[in-house]
């Protein structure tokens, strides 16, 4: 049961990666960094807003995580504008290898900036956005002996995940802007001489890519302590979630994730939990070799 | 940069940093000299695969810090000495290469990269879980001296210029014979190296196992340098990311880019470390990884390529390269198309799908004679030539070559066989000379480097492009990349080519040139089937058709009986056309 709660924000943050991804084609290493400003921005929101003042001790973390995703979408946009778009999009042509070894090594040097800079300026003190449901469970009685205690905020979180999954997908699948982000996705090239603005495209698809992460990151934190370094474990997670999904597939993403979430905690009942970790890179791995395309994903590949 | 001057520029560098590192006395200068070098070694390492196949890894940290752990516990735990032990974590790096080279190899691209990024993360935990949290190499009191443990630091710096020195030489080496070529032309255009003979598997294992023992026996040395091994130091993202970074900053694909790199961020982010890390911890991570974002828009392809660029920008571009007249004007007489069968296919059928591209289809290749296959887009021609040249498998039916079948076999391997071939798309290493483009199909045939560049030369010269041999590929017009693929498909003494829309995007007079070169092969007892769409100038070349349409025989016969049949008219211009001319 905690693994599908957990799994369902991995699921979220998974949706973000994949919905840069899948429309950019970016390997965007600083995804990890980006959640954990979203974290950071859901308990500074929270903390110096005095929002919990305003809506209470329940109410106030919550309404600072959702105050960090547009404040994210922003950061985001800009990332795009001033240096992502640089690289990537219709500048691939003139770059080797269409440009992967320049976004690698630029979505590196922004990870690098962004721990050390939150080193800097947060510490690297633990840090937690704590509800007064953190702690409380509910108690779900199966049968007569056997209950199931539920966690309040991981399961609000979880609910909070897979309502936006929804949303996202009815956003992508339904409206004009998904369709110009599935054109863009599908052919970039094509979607250029139909007269749609790809880099613009792209911009909106990382912004919202960061965005939503930022999101699963603000409902992570209301359960786990988080740090500056945070990022890097999680980008792991996240990478194993989309590519299990299959690379460009938005909802196969989410799948991913989830199956991942319960991958690490079926496996601390086999496993001792210092290879907990090993084991998402074991199934990872074997994930890769069996189903390259994962489980939603197509190949595509011309001679 | 020519053979001798890279030579005496690589033993220059390594004389000057020697004396630089012999004058320095400060111990913490006198480890990061050491560090700068050890970086770059590790640097190269990466190159090695990552540099020349464009298969990026993250996951070289799998090497060093196998490498790292060898010396690491073969001294605590056996009391060997790192001269032994650094050997010998070379010989583990190679075999583990191979080990995560054979099944990661079926993966291209993004996957290939993540992939790699598992390896040393699982390997990070299983040491931790290992319990090998912290491993210390004893001090060795007694003998000192045996087991690498000096009390002049310098010691540590010359050994690291050595092993630097090493890996330079050896980057060297495989930049200049096939190994290197072969390596390049994978990351140009992977599928074109195949079809021009080269066993681009094989290759590609040869480079990570040699990448892997560079990484692993760099990684030893780390170890004892710092005579502590923690999990996280050695397995770690960064150390990975440290290969890539110092790499790409410098420039990727050269001896002299990790170098560079290494040379200029290594001190900065350890002075930076050391000077502000205790008042603002993180600063140097965030200048560290500003200067990559900024070097990384001002110079994509790494700081030696734009240098380079810079510099070789002023020189004048070579004359011109109009080729007088290299192509024969004057066609010699054919020989008469043999008997002997070279090519028959046997109800060659694939499916993707429900979709059936090729379906059922037999022809017969005689010896000396040109096919000509025609058919609407989309007839399954392109498709029939992949399944011929082992691109992909057949779903049914059987190819046979000299009545041997040839089904099943890898593009490299049919290429061996005698059949060269060329693209519809057209696949050039662009950043490759011409020369060297063609060189990459001479070595199936090839004992000997030298030997290689001979068959180049004639290939190049039979399609007349001997005037601009020196040039980039990525300089030529259409017509000459299309005689180049040509060469390059030549290259390798195919007695059967198959030619893929080869005239496609020519105009009328370049068509010509090209249809000269061609009539000049099949003058010289070369076969050749063709794919083509413009049927004017395949009546004049051809000797038999083989139309194709929705992936079946549509017809075969002669030019006069082709053009004249109802139905592949029809095929081509539709009923109405041919209804009206009936």
């Amino acid at each position: 049961m905690a693994g599908l709660l957990t799994g369902s924000i991995y699921g979220l943050m998974c949706v973000g990666l994949a919905l840069i991804f899948g429309v950019m084609r970016v390997i965007n290493f600083a995804q990890g960094d980006f959640m954990m400003l979203g974290m950071y921005a859901a308990y500074y929101a929270a903390g110096l807003l005095g929002l919990e003042a305003l809506f209470g001790r329940l109410g106030g973390p919550y309404v600072g995580i959702l105050l960090a995703v547009p404040l994210l979408y922003l950061f985001g946009y800009l990332v795009h504008a001033l240096l992502i778009s640089r690289v990537s999009g219709t500048r691939t042509a003139a770059l080797e290898g269409e440009g992967h070894y320049a976004q690698l090594i630029l979505t590196l040097g922004i990870a690098l900036v962004l721990t050390n800079g939150a080193q800097m300026i947060f510490g690297s003190v633990m840090a937690a956005l704590r509800t007064p449901l953190t702690t409380a469970a509910w108690q779900i009685p199966l049968g007569v002996e056997i209950s199931v205690f539920l966690n309040k905020s991981r399961t609000i979180a979880a609910l909070v995940s897979v309502a936006s999954i929804l949303l996202i997908s009815l956003f992508i699948n339904r409206t004009r802007l998904g369709r110009l982000l599935r054109a863009s996705a599908d052919n970039a090239l094509a979607a250029t001489y139909m007269g749609i603005d790809v880099n613009r495209a792209h911009r909106i698809a990382f912004a919202l890519g960061v965005a939503i992460t930022a999101l699963a990151g603000g409902l992570l934190a209301t359960n786990y302590p988080f740090h500056p370094f945070v990022g890097l474990e999680y980008v792991i997670v996240m990478y194993a979630g989309v590519v299990l999904g299959g690379m460009g597939s938005i909802i196969g993403a989410f799948w991913g994730g989830l199956t991942i979430g319960l991958v690490q905690q079926l496996s601390t009942l086999v496993l001792p939990t210092q290879l907990q970790n090993s084991a998402i890179f074991v199934v990872f791995l074997l994930i890769i070799f069996l189903r390259p395309q994962g489980f939603f994903g197509r190949s595509a590949e011309r001679t | 940069m020519s053979g001798r001057r890279s030579l005496y520029a690589m033993l220059g560098f390594v004389l000057a940093y020697a004396l630089a590192a012999a004058l320095v006395r400060n111990s913490y200068y006198q480890l990061m000299l050491t560090l700068v070098l050890v970086w770059a070694c590790f640097g190269l390492g990466w190159n090695v695969l990552s540099g020349y196949t464009g298969l990026v890894s993250f996951g070289h940290a799998a090497f060093f810090g196998l490498g790292a752990y060898t010396t690491a516990l073969g001294q605590a735990h056996f009391g060997w000495t790192p001269y032994v032990l650094i050997p010998i974590a070379a010989v583990l790096g190679g075999i583990s290469g191979l080990a995560i080279g054979l099944p990661t190899f079926r993966l291209r691209g993004h996957y290939f990269a993540l992939a790699m990024l598992a390896y040393p993360l699982a390997l990070l935990y299983v040491f931790e879980w290992l319990g090998y949290q912290e491993v210390s190499l004893p001090m060795m009191r007694d003998n000192p001296l045996a087991y690498m443990q000096f009390s002049d630091n310098r010691a540590y710096t010359f050994i690291a210029l050595g092993m630097l020195l090493g890996a330079m030489l050896l980057t060297r080496w495989v930049e200049r014979n096939r190994f290197g070529m072969a390596l390049l032309s994978i990351k140009q255009n992977e599928a074109a190296a195949e079809a021009a003979g080269i066993n681009t598997y094989a290759w590609k294992l040869k480079a990570i196992a040699l990448s892997g023992a560079i990484a692993a026996a760099v990684g030893a040395f780390y170890a004892v340098v710092l005579l502590v091994v923690t999990p996280v130091s050695v397995f770690g993202m960064l150390v990975s990311a440290q290969a890539l970074v110092v790499t790409m900053f410098g420039g990727v694909g050269t001896v002299w880019g990790a170098v560079i790199g290494s040379a200029i961020l290594i001190p900065v982010a350890e002075i930076l470390h050391s000077e502000l890390g205790s008042k603002l911890p993180g600063i140097q991570g965030v200048i560290y990884g500003a200067a990559v974002v900024t070097i990384i828009l001002v110079a994509p392809e790494g700081l030696y390529w734009k240098v380079r660029d810079k510099l070789t920008r002023g020189r004048p571009a070579d004359a011109p390269g109009f080729s007088p007249e290299h192509v024969p004007l004057k066609v010699p007489e054919r020989p008469a198309v043999s008997d002997e069968v070279i090519l028959e296919v046997r109800g060659l059928s694939k499916n993707f799908g429900g979709l059936k591209a090729v379906d059922d289809v037999s022809f017969k290749v005689r010896q000396g004679m040109i096919l000509g296959i025609i058919g609407p887009n989309g007839a399954g021609k392109t498709t029939a030539f992949n399944l011929l040249n082992g691109f992909i498998a057949p779903s049914a039916g059987d190819v046979l070559l000299d009545g041997r079948s040839i089904r099943g076999l890898q593009p490299h391997q049919v290429c061996e066989l005698g059949v060269g071939r060329t693209f519809q798309i057209m696949r050039p290493f662009m950043r490759m000379s011409v020369a060297d483009n063609v060189v990459v199909g001479a070595y199936v045939r090839a004992a000997s480097d030298a030997q290689a560049r001979r068959l180049a030369g004639e290939a190049i010269e039979r399609v007349g492009l001997s005037a601009v041999a020196q040039r980039v590929a990525s300089q030529l017009t259409s017509k000459e990349l299309r005689l180049m693929e040509l060469a390059r498909a030549l290259a390798g003494q195919p007695r059967l080519l198959l030619l893929d829309e080869t005239l496609a995007g020519l105009g009328q007079a370049e068509s010509e040139e090209v249809l000269a070169v061609l009539r000049g092969l099949a003058a010289e007892d070369k076969t050749i089937v063709i794919i083509e769409h413009t049927m004017h100038l395949m009546v004049r070349l051809v000797d038999r058709f083989l139309v194709l349409d929705h992936g079946r025989v549509l017809a075969e016969g002669g030019p006069e009986e082709i053009i004249k049949n109802a139905s592949v008219v029809e095929a081509y211009l539709g009923k109405k056309w041919s209804a009206k001319n009936a």
